[in-house]
């Protein structure tokens, strides 16, 4: 009888963690890098499943994370040696997303704890796995905010509080940038629902980003066929600087 | 207009780009220089990562030079003999330039090395240029003072395998312009530029040309190392953008068939002091860059090779 009731709260304990539950809308689940590709708004909304009444206690807050293809960095810095700035001082950072970019609907501090966020890896600083950089500087932090920092001010890393807006604790939506200095490749949202600074819910979707038309011809062409592609870059200058030559001429003949 | 690179992966103004290309063109026409110790840092400016900037400037390169040495041709200001021998030596300079370039790129500190080459050459070169056609211009405007038509009898013409330069009226040594070659051919490598602002001195001052087929000889050999240079890197490092090569190039090209007819109408001694003075001005802007403290101490780099 015993054994049957642990069972039952066994079964019962994973119901309990999933009482809410992301359904998810994206406006589109493929950006398309064309010849004028500027950038591009991705529309994200959603409702929260419940089987139950709302839960008592602080109100659901919700974070979407929009996040990049991943790729190892190098972080210099510069130091005055025998008159001029060199790099001098490394920071190789294992892994860090290309892109990066966190919506919320309240302030980041209040919404989620530290732990939460090292555990579900939410917020910049905890996206970027910086293992094994202490041991190679003392003051590797240092490096790894300023790589923080170039990003942000390149808009690839962007914390927006307070954007996402919750109507009646169940619909959310919010809009992302992108910028268009993307790179290709999977992009992941996430989003996550929080109560009292933890997770109650996570999903997960993936946005294609992909060059299409002349931009994927032509990046398929010089990584599969270079020669070719150098050939070709050759021929059409040594057109175009004959063509101008030509019009030229024509001009101070005519 | 915005524009998506399709290999440097950057969306930039296409206008701007062209205006760019222009720009450069018309100096690159005017002074028979490639334009690209001016092009690359100005494509570094508005973003476009390094890599792709070197090896596309590369081959816009190949378009304007080619361009302006056609007009050359036509007047027959090319000393075709004199460029062969540059561009044998210019092809090994080159192959030897990769090669330092990337064993430099193993020991790190790749781009200190590029931008002090840049200041040192460029101040050497724009210095000396400058203050030769100052006395050229001081010594043309004395009245009565004859210009003495001095051709220097150094070790240039004390070397075996003499060939004869109908062209450009020479009778020396294939051994210095090969060398002239080789040189500028490693410095084009490893500064990602054309080399006509070393070749064009060198071949004023070392090989004694006249400054009228200095620049058409000076475009002809250009076009063969840049070509080279940009199939190099086409095939090894997939860095030629072509998107942004074309939006360069014609700009560039016409800009170059405007600056050509500009250098017609000036004399010899300006042509040559504004060169220098321009030269100077982008020595200085790299040298400042490595004196003052930059805004920004980190930079942010492919991982591996540091």
């Amino acid at each position: 009888m015993w054994r049957f009731l642990t069972l039952l709260l066994c079964l019962a304990l994973p119901a309990q963690a999933a009482q809410e539950e992301v359904v998810l809308a994206l406006s589109k689940d493929q950006v398309s890098i064309t010849t004028d590709f500027d950038g591009s708004e991705i529309l994200i909304f959603g409702a929260i499943k419940r089987e139950s009444s709302i839960p008592e206690g602080p109100p659901i807050e919700v974070i979407v994370a929009l996040s990049g293809p991943d790729s190892p960095v190098t972080v210099r810095r510069k130091e005055k040696q025998l008159g001029i700035w060199v790099n001098a001082d490394a920071v190789d950072i294992a892994s860090a997303p290309e892109f990066y970019a966190v919506a919320t609907s309240g302030p980041m501090n209040e919404i989620l704890t530290d732990e939460e966020d090292l555990r579900h890896r939410v917020s910049v600083e905890r996206a970027i796995l910086s293992i094994g950089a202490a041991e190679q500087l003392e003051d590797a932090q240092e490096f790894i905010k300023a790589a923080i920092r170039i990003r942000e001010n390149n808009d690839q890393y962007s914390l927006n509080e307070g954007i996402v807006q919750v109507d009646e604790q169940t619909l959310f939506r919010t809009e992302i940038k992108m910028p268009p200095n993307l790179t290709e490749g999977n992009y992941t949202a996430r989003i996550l629902l929080t109560r009292g600074g933890h997770v109650v819910a996570q999903h997960d979707a993936v946005i294609d980003v992909r060059k299409v038309g002349l931009e994927r011809f032509l990046y398929n062409l010089s990584r599969q066929q270079p020669f070719v592609y150098g050939l070709m870059s050759l021929a059409i200058a040594i057109f175009a600087g004959w063509s101008a030559s030509a019009v030229f001429r024509l001009i101070k003949n005519g | 207009m915005q524009i998506y690179l399709p290999i440097a992966e950057v969306s930039v103004n296409a206008f701007l780009l062209l205006g760019l290309g222009g720009l450069v063109g018309v100096l690159s026409g005017m002074f028979g220089v490639g334009g690209g110790f001016l092009m690359t840092p100005l494509l570094f400016f508005i973003g476009i990562p390094p890599a792709v900037a070197v090896a596309t400037e590369a081959n816009q390169i190949v378009a304007s030079s080619f361009s302006g040495v056609l007009a050359h041709f036509r007047r027959r200001t090319v000393d075709i003999k004199m460029g062969l021998v540059l561009q044998a030596g210019g092809l090994m300079g080159a192959a030897i330039g990769v090669v330092v370039f990337n064993y430099l790129k193993s020991l790190g500190q790749v781009d200190l090395l590029v931008k002090l080459c840049y200041v040192v050459f460029l101040g050497v070169v724009g210095g000396l240029m400058f203050i030769e056609s100052l006395n050229a211009i001081r010594k043309s405007q004395k009245p009565g003072a004859v210009t003495a038509k001095k051709r220097q009898r150094g070790w240039v013409h004390a070397m075996p395998f003499k060939m004869r330069f109908r062209t450009s009226g020479l009778y020396i040594s294939a051994i210095p312009p090969l060398l002239v070659g080789i040189c500028v051919g490693i410095l084009a490598a490893i500064m990602g530029v054309g080399g006509g602002f070393i070749m064009v001195p060198a071949m004023i001052y070392i090989l004694g040309m006249p400054t009228k087929v200095v620049v058409g000889t000076s475009l002809f050999q250009i076009i063969t190392v840049t070509a080279f240079t940009t199939m190099l890197h086409a095939t090894t490092n997939y860095t030629v953008d072509i998107v942004l090569a074309v939006l360069l190039l014609v700009g560039g090209v016409i800009g170059a068939q405007i600056g050509t007819r500009i250098g017609v109408y000036l004399k010899a001694e300006q042509l040559r002091i504004l060169l220098a003075l321009m030269v100077i001005a982008v020595c200085g802007k790299l040298a400042l860059d490595l004196l003052l403290m930059p805004t920004e101490l980190y930079s942010l780099g492919d991982s591996g090779g540091h």
